[in-house]
């Protein structure tokens, strides 16, 4: 076992410590966010293997979100013709699958698609769905725009919490798995060169169909987890925007890097909920005032981020903090680095 | 079947078809000159609308109409300058997502600055209905077509007949080569944009008055004209507009024709249609296919 091993190891049990911890010192309200923090991380999870390590642009993963949060809500309310009434915990690994499912036949079309049309194909996914949530047709199944109200009530803030990091941490166990393991590194090659990934023998049909499949797995998961809180869904709880602020969340967290989807999550649900303060406390020290209640300003705030890191550090807030620490861990731990043997020159 | 519904269903399909060709129009003319496919296009087309609103509240009809025009031709072109040119070299990918976040900024700017309500949007296009062998047409109907087909007559003939339009053409195909010869590829490629931004602005002050003014109107008329874009070939401007009246009266005609497909499906059915094109003909009607170098 290496060094670099133990490190990573060491601070993951650091961070169950924390979180573990962490709802004593504050209050029921931010836990609360953050249980939703831990939900926008596994979704992050998923888009990230999907996007940062198999190279696949997805758009549309709000809509994956909306069918595990559907299949929450359907099988646990007493909504028509269908009523399971199952306990909503026990239907979040079901969610998980169905949208797995979707996710894995969506990989079909997927896969004659590259670049622009892929991202096309998956922004149209995501428009598509709430309306068609909305359709009479489908009404007995979703609701219709009425939407399903589902039975638990609001749950606290600790309850949520513990609930979500509880799927959220070894979610992020199985993530890392899949990454460092054959899956990831045949992700890796395809999202470097199809071509090569080909040659070596990786199938582009089974690893990218499978890349989607894990994705919307872990969004279906995320979406039934964000079911619960909001005690009842329409076709809007899972909007466009939220396929476009998950995508934010993996760009400004690190493509690639999976702990920093926490900071992506985190990105996500602070930006929403605190960012417009943030923003009008600095803009006080110039004497500007923004109306920081409009709607607007979490977008604004989302989208002039996303820009800031597409321009200037690609590698994501995860990519500066490497660079920062490794300064750091090198003094620990030296990861040799492999140089080519200057070739000797060969005497004639 | 009745042949005065259908008319009207025809004719209102097309002034649909026109909004959805001028936004695809404005698609396929950045996916020529810079080959991004710009997600934020229909909300700068909202962006601008906005605009065009507060406009005319201080003043008539077609003065705002020129004014929005020329506005969304700066707004155009200066996104191209400030945050396309420095991805120029990017990948696909990141170039996807820098129009993305141009998507979230702009809808969030617009929500911002005047607010999340419904609004009004006034046409120009008033009076009466037209009556051909005793089929009513509403004016503002008749109206969009008209505009759409001059915009892009105009358009066409700019691209033909003018220096600078060669210029464009000469940019977009071979810049390395346009560069030699004195082509400032650069400000093309910008020009490029702001042409793009003006076809958006007509489609979003088209689309006002047929749906009520709000941040999100423009994302469904997106999607019809991304499978309009899709179903003439992404890369050629004929294919969009035809692909816009297609889809534009297609989707009507299903709508009026087949119970199944309720207005709620109906963006699911464009869709469907978009997915359908892009796995059997992905080169589009019109588009060639690329052959990809190993």
């Amino acid at each position: 076992m290496s060094v670099g091993f133990a490190v990573r190891a060491g601070a993951f049990v650091l961070a169950v410590g924390a979180i573990a911890l962490l709802p004593r010192f504050i209050s029921d309200f931010r836990a609360l966010q953050l249980g939703t923090v831990a939900i926008f991380f596994i979704a992050l999870l998923g888009l990230n293997i999907l996007t940062g390590h198999a190279g696949q642009i997805s758009l549309g993963h709000g809509a994956f979100m909306g069918i595990g949060g559907y299949t929450t809500a359907v099988l646990t309310s007493d909504f028509g013709g269908l009523s399971w009434e199952m306990n909503d915990l026990a239907t979040v690994p079901i969610a998980g699958l169905v949208a797995g499912v979707v996710g894995f036949l969506f990989g079909f079309p997927a896969l004659r698609l590259a670049g622009v049309y892929l991202a096309l194909a998956t922004f149209a996914l995501a428009v598509a769905l709430p309306s068609l949530a909305r359709s009479q047709k489908l009404a007995g199944i979703t609701g219709g725009s009425e939407g399903i109200i589902l039975p638990r009530l609001p749950p606290t803030g600790d309850w949520l919490y513990y609930v979500c990091w509880s799927f959220a941490l070894p979610m992020f166990v199985l993530a890392w798995l899949i990454v460092r393991g054959r899956l990831g590194r045949a992700f890796r090659a395809v999202r470097e060169s199809e071509i090569a990934a080909v040659s070596s023998g990786i199938s582009l049909p089974l690893y990218k169909t499978v890349a989607f499949g894990i994705s919307a797995f872990y969004a279906g998961v995320a979406g039934a987890l964000l079911a619960i809180p909001t005690t009842a869904i329409f076709p809007d709880t899972y909007p466009v925007a939220l396929s476009i602020i998950l995508l934010t969340g993996v760009v400004v967290g690190g493509l690639g890097s999976l702990a920093g989807m926490a900071i992506g999550a985190l990105f996500i649900q602070f930006i929403q909920t605190d960012g417009p303060q943030w923003l009008q406390a600095v803009l006080d020290r110039v004497g500007v005032d923004i109306n920081e209640t409009a709607p607007g300003v979490p977008s604004v705030l989302y989208g002039l981020l996303l820009l800031a890191v597409l321009l200037t550090a690609r590698s994501g807030v995860a990519g500066l903090l490497a660079r920062g620490v490794s300064v750091l861990t090198n003094r620990i731990y030296h990861r040799p680095i492999k140089r080519q043997a200057t070739p000797s020159r060969r005497e004639a | 079947m009745d042949g005065q519904l259908f008319a009207q269903q025809v004719v209102s399909g097309l002034a649909n078809g026109a909004v959805y060709a001028s936004l695809a129009l404005a698609l396929v003319l950045i996916y020529r000159t810079t080959h991004v496919v710009n997600f934020a296009q229909g909300e700068m087309a909202m962006f601008t609308t906005f605009v065009a609103w507060s406009l005319n509240n201080r003043m008539s009809y077609w003065p705002a109409f020129v004014l929005t025009l020329a506005f969304a031709f700066v707004f155009g072109a200066a996104i191209e300058r400030v945050v396309i040119r420095p991805v120029e070299q990017a990948s696909h990918l990141t170039v996807i997502m820098v129009t993305i976040a141009l998507f979230v900024t702009v809808n969030g700017f617009v929500l911002w600055v005047w607010t999340p309500d419904l609004r009004d949007f006034p046409t120009p296009f008033t009076g009466e209905p037209v009556v051909v062998a005793g089929v009513f047409f509403a004016r503002h109907e008749i109206g969009i077509i008209a505009l759409t087909v001059a915009t892009v007559v105009v358009l066409w003939a700019f691209f033909r007949f003018t220096k600078l339009g060669l210029a464009m053409r000469a940019a977009a195909i071979r810049p390395e080569a346009a560069r030699l010869l004195g082509v400032r590829v650069g400000w093309m490629l910008a020009l490029g944009w702001g042409f793009a931004a003006v076809l958006g602005a007509i489609a979003g002050m088209m689309t006002a008055p047929l749906r009520l003014l709000d941040p999100n109107m423009m994302q469904p008329v997106l999607i019809y004209a991304f499978a309009a874009a899709v179903l003439g070939g992404i890369a050629s401007p004929a294919g969009a507009v035809i692909g816009g009246f297609t889809i534009g009266v297609g989707i009507n005609l299903l709508a009026t024709y087949v119970d199944f497909v309720t207005p709620e499906l109906e963006l699911p059915v464009a869709f469907a249609v978009l997915i359908g094109i892009l796995l059997f003909r992905p080169a589009g009607i019109f588009g060639r296919v690329a052959a990809r170098r190993v």
